[in-house]
């Protein structure tokens, strides 16, 4: 493993790995981190692998140890992290016997993998792990497993060296022809009504892949929208940038969606959450999609133009043919998209993720945008887990780098965020790294404050406190008539205790007065913090288009309904 | 549905549904038919029929032949999951009326009942180059070569004359002529 670079493992011994245990002491270079539960060792692997691009390492024993870190192999196939998961199995003449701590992993795990293997002979042993790190890695990333019997862990055999340069099957694609970049530059030289919709693709693509899509932003002036994913491959706050899309997206970047005559997805997947109504999907758009995964390609929508690649190559080689064959493009292109922009502008103006200040209670998205008024000169790095504080991190907390940002978006893991941040923490030990949190997601794998005080990892979990599991809570209210059922947690425990008793530091807020005061606090104390911010109870999340709509129908913040109040019409179209 | 509380979209589309022939050269390894039949059932693709062994003992490789129903689009989509496959090596889609390839299947039919039926029931798979593979006084096993539909359709029409048990093959697939898929 010191072959492939791994610096950090985070694991869980149990009977079935201590062979491997045994042998990891002999190895300096490798340091182990141990997590409370196999989940939070597989969720630190991903922030680990997000934030600093190389792949996160878990290592696990048999049975519970395996089927514990299922969740976060899933969590890693949807979003495309490249995982290496190591797990100890029963000896071989064992398998299949009901064994003590027995189960099927590969079985178990085929699904949520991009491959699996269970080692047989030790003599495969030293291939199948180089394989693993090459699956993992390339082509759209992802999680694989190579599950190793016990008598096999004993045993030893010749290492072999990575070979260096043999390409497994050829799934890896990254070939696209002159002619695609020839033709995307033609559509986009037509185009009046233009936009980028960039995704969590640029990002895997690698740091390089976030500064051409900037290059070629700037370079055509088209307006931008981002998914969750993507949010830090372009600046959050630049003027061509229109905020997230999709259904917490903003009202210009959704309509942006809906009336472009020219979509350019780079690195996005036309996920349900994204296209809403998939039939009134931006209906009068020529519809261009990058992709490295050919099985993206016409999934959910079907693309007039689809270049199969790596983000970065496509990118290169379209702003290389536009700077030669259309030099002046952004001149000529200006007169051609200026109504788009003021139209653009007029859909800014509504103002969409406006909320209603208080100065009694603190409001959710004000507590966002004072952490990020209050850390944006940090290189600050930031985990969530999956809720309303979620979506509202996404609207209020502005990403200007790429890998900053690490959240659970495809699967929606709630309890991610905490083990990401301790993940990001071991991968940048020096910088701020902050979990925005709901109260109900981050007791679902709190227990891993206990790794994060053990390693002297400074996480700061800021937790949004509505005392409801927020965004249940505002489906029942919206969507199903005030039935609050079981959204609401009635025994929740006193976080800053609770931070006392994992040897944290725990500081609560809960007036807008002393936020402030609160937050820098938190800033100022070089130990692991769990911030309990008191807010608005009810608050809901807005935009938001209601599925099963386009883009266009989207329900705005509270302002907007005093005007225009959701009647019993428009709540059945919910 | 436009009451529906679903918090996702909902489909009301009816496409056309084609019957696709898939052929898969895989890695023949530990797990990798239920990779490809996970895949299927992961993704809720159907599989009418299924066929598969070691087409070549040096390499290691098997041939998978499934017969699939679905939308253009799923059809695409079940190709490009299963190139995806790290074991897979090269799919092969073809239409149930590509003229210029083979589909066949085999089948065995048990017909037990007095000889008079016996032989009707031989006669009756004529058309499709039957073969007495096991014959008793009361009993017979006729093999017999041919399309799917046909042995659905002999399936049926052998009822009368004692059917007892059917085994098929599932459908395999070979191009005519010289060329072979790359």
């Amino acid at each position: 493993m010191e072959d492939q670079n791994v610096e950090h493992i985070f694991g869980y011994p149990g009977g079935a790995v201590l062979p491997i245990y045994d042998e990891l002491q002999n190895f300096k270079s490798i340091k182990h981190v141990l997590v409370r539960h196999e989940q939070g060792a597989g969720h630190a692997a991903e922030g680990y692998a997000r934030s600093s691009g190389k792949p996160g390492v878990i290592l696990v024993t048999s049975g519970p140890g395996a089927t514990n870190v299922v969740t976060a192999l899933t969590d890693a196939y949807m979003d495309s992290i490249p995982l290496v998961c190591i797990s100890g199995q029963v000896p071989t003449h064992l398998i299949g016997t009901d064994a003590f701590q027995e189960c099927d992993t590969t079985g178990i795990t085929r699904p949520c993998t991009k491959h699996n293997w269970l080692v047989k002979d030790v003599d495969d042993l030293a291939e199948t792990i180089h394989k693993a790190f090459e699956v993992a890695t390339t082509g759209r990333p992802g999680p694989v497993l190579v599950d190793i019997p016990k008598d096999i862990q004993f045993q030893k055999a010749k290492y072999k060296k990575p070979k260096k340069g043999k390409k497994i099957n050829g799934k890896s694609h990254n070939h696209f022809s002159q002619r695609s970049i020839d033709e995307l530059i033609n559509l986009m030289s037509k185009s009046s009504k233009p936009i980028f919709y960039t995704g969590g693709g640029v990002i895997n693509s690698g740091p390089r892949a976030s500064e051409l899509l900037r290059e070629l932003v700037y370079t055509t002036g088209f307006p931008i929208t981002s998914t969750l994913q993507g949010l830090g491959s372009f600046p959050g706050d630049d003027s061509q940038f229109l905020g997230m899309l999709g259904m917490h997206g903003t009202y210009e970047a959704n309509n942006a969606m809906h009336d472009c005559d020219l979509m350019i997805n780079i690195g996005a997947r036309f996920d349900d959450r994204i296209t809403g109504k998939i039939d009134e999907f931006s209906p009068k758009s020529k519809k261009v999609h990058i992709d490295i995964d050919p099985s993206s390609i016409n999934k959910n929508v079907k693309v007039d133009l689809a270049i199969v690649g790596d983000v970065k190559n496509v990118i290169s080689s379209t702003l290389k043919s536009l700077k030669q064959k259309k030099s002046k493009f952004l001149k000529s292109n200006k007169q051609k998209t200026s109504k788009w922009w003021e139209k653009i502008q007029k859909w800014r103006s509504v103002r969409s993720l406006d909320y209603i200040g208080s100065e009694e209670t603190i409001k959710p998205q004000y507590a966002i945008e004072r952490l990020y008024e209050l850390t944006k000169d940090k290189d600050s790095y930031i985990t969530t887990e999956v809720g309303q504080h979620q979506m509202w991190a996404a609207q209020h907390y502005k990403f200007n780098k790429p890998n900053r940002w690490m959240t659970s978006g495809g699967l929606g893991t709630m309890g991610y965020g905490l083990p990401a941040a301790v993940g990001v923490q071991v991968a940048h030990p020096k910088k701020l790294v902050i979990d925005i949190a709901g109260e109900a997601s981050v007791l679902m794998t709190l227990q891993e404050m206990s790794t994060a005080v053990q390693y002297n990892l400074p996480i700061k979990i800021f937790i949004l406190n509505n005392e409801y599991m927020g965004m249940v809570r505002q489906w029942q209210e919206l969507l199903h008539d005030k039935n609050y059922s079981e959204s609401y947690t009635a025994a929740l425990p006193d976080f800053v205790k609770l931070a006392e008793a994992y040897n944290c530091v725990g500081i609560r807020a809960k007036t807008p007065e002393e936020l402030d005061d609160r937050i820098i606090e938190m800033l100022n104390t070089n130990r692991p913090v769990i911030f309990d911010c008191m807010v608005d109870k009810v608050e809901n999340c807005f935009p938001m288009i209601p599925s099963g709509k386009p883009h266009n129908q989207m329900i705005l913040g509270p302002k907007d309904q005093e005007s225009n109040k959701i009647t019993g019409k428009g709540k059945s179209l919910v | 549905m436009s009451n529906s509380k679903s918090a996702y979209s909902l489909s009301n589309k009816k496409e056309r549904f084609d019957t696709h022939i898939i052929v898969v050269w895989v890695d023949n390894e530990a797990g990798v038919l239920a990779r490809v039949v996970g895949l299927f059932s992961g993704r809720g693709y159907n599989i009418e029929s299924l066929a598969v062994a070691q087409v070549d003992e040096k390499l290691k490789i098997s041939r998978i032949t499934i017969v699939t129903t679905g939308t253009p689009q799923v059809v695409n989509q079940i190709k490009l999951q299963l190139k995806k496959l790290v074991p897979v090596h090269k799919v092969a889609d073809f239409k149930r009326e590509d003229k210029a390839v083979i589909f066949k299947e085999m089948a065995l039919f048990k017909i037990v009942g007095p000889n008079n039926k016996l032989e009707s029931a031989l006669k009756a798979c004529k058309k499709y180059n039957p073969v007495l593979l096991d014959k008793t006084k009361k009993s017979n096993v006729i093999q017999i070569t041919a399309l799917r539909r046909e042995i659905d359709k002999m399936s049926n029409n052998l009822k009368k004359f004692g059917l007892v048990s059917v085994s098929r093959t599932g459908a395999v697939a070979m191009t005519r002529g010289a060329d072979i898929f790359k």
